[in-house]
């Protein structure tokens, strides 16, 4: 029954849930989330805005390397990003949904990435994007390379490749698209708790905030 | 080659000079920025193009290889200028006379903390402000603690210098700004659709004119070099497909020509023309991509598209054949990985087929526009004087009117025995730069229908030198080997002291010299110029930064 | 032809009759208000899909399909998501003229609906200065782009309000004048007397000559004045990020893009009004069955196909030309279309004097 449910909830057109790999972390999520109960209301509003954040996902235009040339084949029109709505790529972070970093951070590049990913709107994701964003990757050992983006930002989903195929993208961004169908909007906290949480640990931000 | 060395010695008696590929003079600095006077300007010598600067450390002295073209003979020649004082080291600059060198020895400095005296803006080019040690010195401390990830912004962002010589031989430095505070800078990038990458343009600007433009590297700097040094060859050559990921092929076909040379190796005939294939092949796709982003960087978002369709069937060739669509690690030393696909003549006569027809599209979606055509023709004009100057080669290069193609010039592998124009066209503006492409493409559709026909009757012999060693060891010595990627021309530097790492190892980028010629394109032009001229010059960042 | 009027008169009727006049008047009004509201943001999703779905159909792809049948489903998935996205507190910022700016947009472009023949009937206010009034009202949206640019405290937004203020002034002119031209020939302002001038044939054809340059005038002018490409420098992606609204999030950011969609609504719902006989069916003088045929079509089916039909060729053109600069912009306005305009003026005047048309 637990297990029905659970697929249900992350149901994503044409894919089916066999189809996908990382079921276990999914569903580990969904039980965590669900297991202080949650009211019918407000459940199934939380469902409405899953599906219109999960499905309305717009990217940041921020391409550093060669995965960004397949990024702009994911665009083109043999992949055709489109068709999940995912083609309105914005260039300023403040209207964008999703930070793609495709390519390698240096060191000079790191304070710009976690500047943009700061200047972006909650609810905001991250996907770390071919080899150098999840590790290094070729790049490893050299003396100015951020060995993988996970170290500077938080990051939703890893896609390992070298660059990654365009199918690959989809596929992450399929998993990140699950991954937001089980959230809480209206269960979870929100930034505004969030923020008051930080300021109650934190008195000395209080202060200077005001 | 001995009657440039009879005019040198006669110049500079003090000169001491090494046969080889080409002539390496090897002068005292002191001596250095009147040898170079000559160089450029002495009618016997004419070296007019300055190819690359190489900075090197010795462990006993630090210093520079310049390798120089002559552009009327083809004549080559490089010399080398040394500093014994780790210290503070100083050199004198070449900028006055060739402009390229503005960027390249930033790079020097960058990289070994040489000082050159009389470059007026003496600043990093790739690495933080704030770095911590010169990372190509073989002494650098490696030790992360002191070069941690730092998050806060870079400080003194416009702060620069400049190192005079006053007459009494001390050296001063005078502290500059690149920016002065009262000029409205306005910044692109480094994340900005239209920068092609994360470069970062700092612009000064009068309204919607563009007073200065200020171009800030090193936001993709992964330090390539210096990871070459730490790896055997083979390992190195996955690095050139990753720094103009457009010119993969090509780049590595350059670093493997070169080791061979190094090695005495024979490539098959088979290997070199399915080199070539792939080459031009490359040189199509690389060509569609900037077709689609000047188009779309310009507002017609359709032409991407079309672009795109035709580079996807490109990449299904490049991925029957080595199994990957982008790093495609195909050539190795001595030949090619694998052979190729059952199917690929097939597909590569299909490519050449459907391309004059294709390009009619682009040209009737596009080029015939009037508002195309304002907007590039007489748009961010380089005269061929600036070209050679700058260093600008490949189609932007050419657009100029400056026969710079190195398949032409000095041709590689089996390029001589091939058939085919060198496009060049002579306003020099974008509409030229971007014409010399669409031309371009139609002349790759031209060497690849004969290298099919080269190809098949090669069927079946070896791909690979049959003797090339297990452990790759490089004789002690330098090589310098140049081939025309995407681009321009790409030049990798080899310096071995028989081991199985390389010493040094440079990577000579098309692209560096471009960005070094954007402030003189831009200049005066509008902001919306600033996209097209960027779009038109067509560089590519990780190979800027490698 | 069925006369939407005598539904809102039965029911204009019905409310008097129980209620005294005033209290009719303001439970009408709320009903136009909610009702103009819901076709303001269902018109809006649709023109989003619209447009995505052509630029897709222009340049080989399938567009938005995965969200509901065919992608229908689409628009409201990004509404839902740009309703709760968070609006970013900015500091050292106008902060009262900054929320002030998209709002002003939006009501810019909704205050212009109020006079669109939207079928026979169909109409919020007919006074007899409503294209005067249509016009006035929908300047008031580079107001609002001004404010916004300036307000940020952005370089970017500041260079495209600076650059939206020089053209979209600039191209009021051309508008105004080709409106202009058309009036003189069907010799009013009002909004219901240029349809019914329009009953024997629309003014495009009565006007020959002078009314086609006027046309093609209104669409580069009508293009020009809702910043779309390749006008659309204000928010000249590949030059400023995002133009004006580079700092804006949430749903500010989103009345930004409907009030975009619905400007090309509105000056395509114009051109159908001024040229192309509003909600008029196409009739051809002669032939009384093709006519009668034409009758049957509902006209607010007439008026919506027309007003799509020219949006189709605006979005056209945006996807397959390149951008202009902004010299070249001021220079095809100030040196070509406004002289053309007023020439174009007095050609439709010595036309109409002389009756020289249908």
């Amino acid at each position: 029954m637990a297990e029905r449910s659970i697929a249900m909830e992350v149901k994503i057109k044409g894919m089916k849930r066999e189809d996908f790999k990382d079921n276990e972390y999914i569903d580990k999520l969904v039980e965590e989330l669900n297991a202080s109960g949650t009211n019918v209301v407000v459940g199934s509003l939380d469902q409405l805005i899953n599906w219109g954040r999960a499905n309305s996902l717009w990217p940041l235009c921020f391409g550093t390397s060669c995965c960004a040339i397949e990024f702009m084949h994911l665009g083109a029109a043999r992949h055709d990003m489109a068709r999940f709505g995912f083609e309105v790529a914005r260039n300023s972070p403040r209207q964008a949904d999703y930070i793609m970093v495709q390519g390698t951070i240096v060191h000079r590049m790191a304070p710009a990435l976690v500047r943009l990913y700061e200047q972006l709107a909650e609810p905001k994701y991250v996907i770390a994007c071919g080899g150098c964003a999840v590790s290094g990757g070729p790049f490893k050992g050299s003396y100015c390379v951020v060995e993988g983006v996970d170290k500077i930002i938080p990051v939703d989903v890893f896609i390992p490749g070298c660059p990654p195929r365009p199918e690959a993208m989809f596929y992450g961004l399929m998993q990140l698209q699950r991954k937001i169908k089980v959230e809480k909007f209206f269960g979870g906290v929100n930034r505004q708790e969030k923020l008051k949480d930080f300021l109650e640990k934190h008195p000395e931000e209080a202060e200077a905030m005001k | 080659m001995a009657n440039i060395q009879e005019t040198i010695s006669k110049l500079c008696p003090s000169a001491t000079f090494e046969e080889g590929e080409v002539l390496r003079v090897t002068v005292d600095d002191k001596l250095w920025h009147d040898l170079a006077k000559q160089l450029k300007e002495n009618p016997e010598l004419g070296f007019d193009y300055l190819v690359g600067i190489i900075g090197c450390d010795w462990k006993e002295s630090l210093g520079c290889v310049y390798y120089f073209t002559s552009t009327k003979t083809q004549e080559h020649v490089s010399v080398k200028v040394a500093t014994t004082d780790r210290e503070n080291p100083m050199l004198h600059s070449v900028s006055d006379l060739w402009r390229v060198a503005l960027i390249q020895e930033r790079e020097v400095y960058d990289f070994y903390g040489i000082v050159f005296i009389g470059h007026p803006d003496m600043r990093r080019l790739f690495l933080r402000t704030d770095w911590v040690g010169f990372p190509l010195r073989k002494d650098y401390d490696a030790n992360p603690e002191l070069n941690p990830i730092r998050l806060e912004q870079e400080p003194d962002e416009d702060a620069t210098a400049a190192y005079v010589e006053e007459s009494d031989g001390t050296v001063k430095k005078i502290d500059r700004k690149v920016f002065e505070d009262n000029e409205y800078v306005v910044n692109f990038g480094p994340q900005h659709p239209s920068t092609h990458g994360v470069m970062r343009l700092r612009t000064s600007i009068d309204g919607e004119t563009l007073l200065k433009v200020d171009p800030v590297a090193g936001y993709i700097h992964r330090g390539i070099e210096k990871l070459c040094e730490s790896k055997t060859y083979p390992q190195t050559l996955m690095f050139t497909d990753r720094m103009d990921y457009m010119s993969a092929h090509q780049n590595r076909h350059c670093l493997c020509m070169c080791i061979e040379k190094a090695l005495g190796i024979e490539v098959p005939r088979r290997a070199k023309i399915i080199r070539v294939m792939m080459d031009e092949l490359m040189r199509l796709s690389s060509h569609l991509l900037s077709y689609g982003c000047m188009t779309m960087d310009m507002g017609a978002t359709t032409a991407f598209f079309y672009g795109f369709r035709e580079r996807e069937e490109i990449l299904d060739i490049f991925e029957k054949t080595c199994g990957a669509r982008m790093s495609l690690h195909y050539n190795v030393i001595g030949g090619v990985v694998a052979d190729v696909h059952p199917d690929f003549i097939k597909d590569v006569r299909a490519i050449c087929s459907i391309m004059p027809s294709r390009l009619k599209e682009y040209h009737k979606l596009f080029t015939g526009n009037v508002i195309a055509q304002n907007r590039t023709k007489g748009v961010g004009v380089l005269s061929m004087e600036d070209a050679i100057n700058y260093g600008v080669t490949g189609p932007s290069g050419r657009a100029t009117g400056w026969h710079c193609d190195v398949r032409k010039t000095a041709p590689y592998s089996i390029y001589d025995e091939l058939d085919f124009e060198e496009i060049t066209e002579t306003a020099g503006d974008s509409f030229a730069r971007y014409m010399v492409r669409m031309r371009e493409i139609e002349q790759c559709v031209k060497l690849l229908e004969q290298l099919c026909d080269l190809l098949e009757k090669e069927e079946g012999n070896e791909y690979i030198a049959p003797k090339v060693p297990k452990i790759i060891k490089l004789p002690v010595g330098h090589w310098f080997q140049q081939v025309e990627a995407s681009r321009g021309a790409f030049g990798v530097y080899i310096e071995s002291t028989g081991e199985k790492t390389p010493y040094r190892m440079h990577f000579n980028s098309p692209c560096l010299n471009i960005l070094g010629s954007v402030d003189l394109a831009c200049r005066g032009y509008k902001i919306a110029d600033l996209i097209t001229i960027t779009a038109s010059l067509d560089y590519v960042i990780p190979d800027i930064d490698r | 032809m069925f006369d939407f009027g005598t539904i809102t008169t039965w029911f204009d009727n019905l409310l008097e009759s129980v209620m005294p006049g005033w209290a009719a008047t303001v439970i009408e009004c709320v009903i136009i208000g909610v009702a103009l509201l819901l076709v303001y943001a269902l018109l809006a999703l649709f023109y989003i899909l619209y447009e995505r779905k052509l630029c897709a159909w222009f340049q080989c792809r399938l567009g938005p399909m995965r969200v509901g049948p065919w992608g229908l489903l689409q628009v409201f998935a990004d509404m839902f998501k740009i309703l709760i996205k968070e609006l970013i507190r900015l500091e050292n910022i106008d902060r009262f003229l900054f929320a002030l700016a998209p709002y002003l947009v939006i009501i810019a472009s909704m205050v212009s609906f109020a006079v669109l023949p939207w079928g026979n009937g169909l109409q919020i206010i007919d006074f007899n200065i409503g294209v005067f009034f249509m016009i006035a009202a929908s300047s008031v949206g580079v107001l609002g782009i001004l404010l916004a640019g300036w307000s940020s405290n952005n370089k970017y937004t500041l260079i495209g309000a600076m650059r939206s203020g020089a053209q979209m002034i600039s191209y009021e002119l051309s508008v105004g004048l080709s409106i202009m031209t058309m009036v003189v020939l069907a010799g009013t302002m009002s909004v219901s007397g240029l349809v019914a001038a329009q009953a024997d044939g629309w003014l495009i054809f009565k006007g020959h000559i002078p009314a086609v340059i006027a046309f093609v005038i209104y669409l580069i002018a009508a293009t020009g004045e809702t910043n779309r490409g390749p006008f659309d420098l204000p928010e000249a992606e590949h030059e400023l990020t995002a133009g004006y609204h580079t700092e804006y999030s949430g749903i500010h950011f989103g009345y930004f893009y409907l009030a975009e969609y619905l400007n090309l609504f509105i000056v395509s719902g114009i051109a159908s009004l001024m040229f192309l006989g509003g909600w008029m069916p196409l009739h051809i003088p002669g032939w009384d069955g093709f006519n009668m045929i034409m009758d049957y079509i509902p006209s607010v089916i007439w008026f919506l196909g027309k007003a799509f039909f020219v949006s189709f060729i605006i979005i056209w053109f945006k996807w397959s030309f390149p951008r202009v600069r902004i010299d070249q912009l001021l220079a095809l306005e100030w040196k070509y279309l406004m002289p053309i305009g007023l020439f174009n003026l007095l050609l439709m005047t010595l036309v109409v004097v002389y009756g020289w048309h249908f």
